[in-house]
């Protein structure tokens, strides 16, 4: 019988394999931040066990840096610390650091990538939940815990049990204006925040087939949240095109031994997937959240849902919870929903690809009176890159504020924060309750509606903007 | 690790669903750079509110979290464990848990118990009619009991064996150094390395 993607990786990184114990598995790369290893380092000292693979490890510094005035001491003296921990960490064991200040700094999840160092067939590993994103190269890439990130640190193995697979086909054409982000939202809100436990989701069909290596990005990363244990997608010309030329790619007769191996890495004709969800690309529309976990998601032009409308008693509740919490009432139109923030960034939609998007839509137009914008580059890379193509000029030009790259208001672990009852438009991956900050409410949605609903200042999609601009030409 | 073998204790009933990690933990207490100290922090938002179910003067010393399904999901941050165990829980019960919060969850022995919702509620009605009933978590037996409830749950059979004994997963890891040598050994060279080795 064939295989799929998941269970070819899979098998080609048993390192033992016996009955009654899960399998032993190799981690070919081990991304590091400094907010889940510290624990994990000190459990090494204590042991008296060194990193056992420095080759196949590197961290960086992104939670908690500041995006501004990031040449000062940082002024929470906690963050500080935290940073500091790090850093001696990464220099008492040898680990490659790429700190606050540093080129290669960034997003873990948006500098792995960018350094060539995802690559297909191979594992990935991060003592974060976003960890997923890496398999958009046909990796088997996942969030660990601690204790996790010890053990690979110590080992370079994991012991882990074989999940189920699950494909998610994506047919037909993704209409103009809808998004990789709009996708994997209207995916999660179909197969729920549960609905991939225990499985590796394998996102295929025409509609995946062609999409960029950064929009496949944005899918793999939300895989989490539909509460996959991983997302991958197939190696093919866009991956290959992607990493040639790249810091780690390989190079001379190594490029054409990984490619030989990477072009199978495909899920058999004939395997056997333990669930199977179909979805049409052409029936899609730009999608935003409304409620408190990211399956609570509807179509632009939808409304509030009416939670009397669940029959689930559980599903019923978390809806009642969701619109008391949001400050939302069932049945207004998601379109008369005003923000105060409008967050761009985060390892879901921080790449150059989201930048030039949302810009696009801002160019010769004005972020609305009252309305806060925040550009966050995902990498020191990508924020280079967007500044030699004029994308800064056109962001604050437009009256946004262009940050240093970090993941900011993602989650808020730095300065960039909702205050309470603030309302944001974020192109993040969570609107869970406070994420932002403390009572803050999050609406997700892709990058160009994030830049649409900047201008009028309620949300809504690009198509809802029927000013004439004079956009500046700048790229 | 700490060894379970069984615990019984009295409960929290905690009716919601899809209690993410950040409510568990909020992110700013990520910045600590210990595994203890958390304690304050466990659902800190809602403790606010002072008839949260935690802040109930019967719930005092309860140490059986009774949750909704898909408890823990979002980030994969070990601190909500910690956070958990540090204010006194020593297993959570739900019908559904999200992946990683259970291993982390396993590792640190914490016991996590699968139930069917029916049972959850059953646990749910009992100890919230009477906060002082007790509920035995017993991982020898793989069984819930509380009033007159008997639930056997699932555990498969090796990290049943990792909790009760206590084992050190890298310690039971570090004895195949010979398999991890030998495959390291055989790997593709053009696998990508971060630093020259």
């Amino acid at each position: 019988m064939g295989r799929t993607l998941a269970e070819k990786v899979w098998d080609d990184h048993v390192v033992r394999r016996a009955e009654g114990e899960p399998d032993l598995l190799f981690i070919d790369l081990h991304l590091l931040h400094e907010v889940t290893s510290p624990q994990a380092f000190d459990g090494l000292r204590q042991a008296g066990r060194p990193v056992r693979r420095l080759d196949l490890t590197i961290a960086t510094e992104d939670h908690n840096t500041p995006t501004l005035d990031i040449d000062k001491p940082i002024a929470d003296p906690v963050s500080r610390a935290q940073l500091e921990t790090l850093r001696k960490n990464c220099a008492d064991f040898g680990v490659r650091l790429h700190p606050l200040g540093d080129v290669e700094q960034g997003v873990v999840h948006v500098v792995g990538p960018q350094l060539g160092l995802t690559q297909p067939g191979t594992t990935v590993v991060c003592g974060d939940s976003h960890t997923s994103t890496h398999g958009a190269f046909g990796a088997l890439a996942f969030g660990i815990g601690t204790s996790q990130v010890e053990h690979v640190l110590a080992t370079q193995t994991l012991p882990l049990a074989r999940p189920k697979t699950m494909a998610i086909t994506v047919e037909g054409e993704l209409p103009d204006e809808v998004t990789a982000k709009d996708l994997i939202l209207a995916i999660i809100a179909r197969i729920g925040t549960g609905g991939g436990q225990g499985y590796i989701l394998e996102y295929r069909g025409s509609a995946i087939e062609k999409l960029s290596m950064e929009a496949r990005m944005t899918i793999c990363n939300m895989s989490i949240e539909a509460g996959a244990r991983a997302g991958m997608i197939a190696p093919d010309a866009t991956t290959f095109d992607y990493l040639k030329g790249r810091d780690h790619a390989p190079e001379g007769e190594d490029w054409d031994a990984a490619v030989a191996y990477w072009k199978t890495l495909r899920s058999d004709d004939d395997a056997v997937f333990d669930a199977e969800v179909v979805i049409d690309a052409t029936e899609l529309a730009p999608f935003v959240t409304w409620g408190t976990n990211p399956g609570q998601g509807a179509p632009l032009s939808a409304s509030v849902p009416d939670p009397a409308s669940y029959e689930d008693a559980s599903e019923r509740h978390a809806a009642e919870k969701a619109l008391e919490y949001m400050g939302l009432t069932a049945g207004q139109p998601l379109r008369d929903i005003n923000v105060d923030t409008v967050f761009v960034g985060s390892c879901t939609n921080g790449r150059i690809e989201d930048l030039r998007n949302a810009a696009s839509i801002l160019d010769g137009r004005k972020v609305a009176r009252g309305v806060r914008m925040l550009v966050v580059p995902g990498s020191v890379r990508v924020a280079l890159q967007a500044v030699s193509e004029g994308l800064d000029k056109v962001f604050t030009e437009a009256g946004a504020e262009w940050r240093h790259a970090g993941c900011s208001m993602c989650l808020g672990m730095n300065p960039d924060q909702l205050a309470p009852g603030e309302r944001s438009a974020s192109t993040s991956n969570r609107n869970f309750e406070g994420r932002q900050g403390k009572g803050g409410r999050t609406h997700l949605v892709s990058p160009q509606v994030a830049a649409a609903t900047a201008v009028l200042g309620h949300l809504a999609s690009p198509a809802d903007l029927s000013d004439a601009r004079t956009p500046t030409g700048v790229r | 690790m700490e060894a379970f073998t069984t615990h019984t204790g009295r409960a929290v009933p905690l009716r919601r669903s899809n209690v993410d990690t950040d409510q568990i933990i909020p992110a700013h207490w990520l910045k600590k750079v210990t595994r203890d100290g958390f304690e304050d922090g466990l659902f800190e938002a809602w403790r606010k509110d002072g008839n949260f179910v935690l802040n109930r003067p019967e719930r005092q010393g309860a140490s059986v979290l009774v949750a909704g399904p898909d408890f823990g999901t979002g980030s994969s941050r070990e601190h909500a464990v910690w956070a958990l165990q540090n204010y006194g829980f020593k297993a959570v019960v739900s019908s559904r848990f999200a992946d990683i919060f259970r291993g982390n969850s396993l590792k640190n022995g914490l016991l996590t118990v699968v139930l069917e919702q029916q049972v959850v509620d059953a646990l749910w009605a009992l100890t919230e009619a009477d906060p002082t009933v007790e509920v035995t978590v017993d991982l020898e037996a793989r069984q819930v009991r509380a009033g007159g409830i008997t639930a056997d749950f699932e555990l498969d059979e090796n990290a049943r064996w990792r909790l009760l004994n206590g084992l050190d997963d890298i310690s039971l890891t570090l004895q195949n150094e010979a398999d991890i040598a030998a495959y390291e050994a055989a790997r593709p060279v053009f696998k990508p390395r971060t630093i020259a080795a």
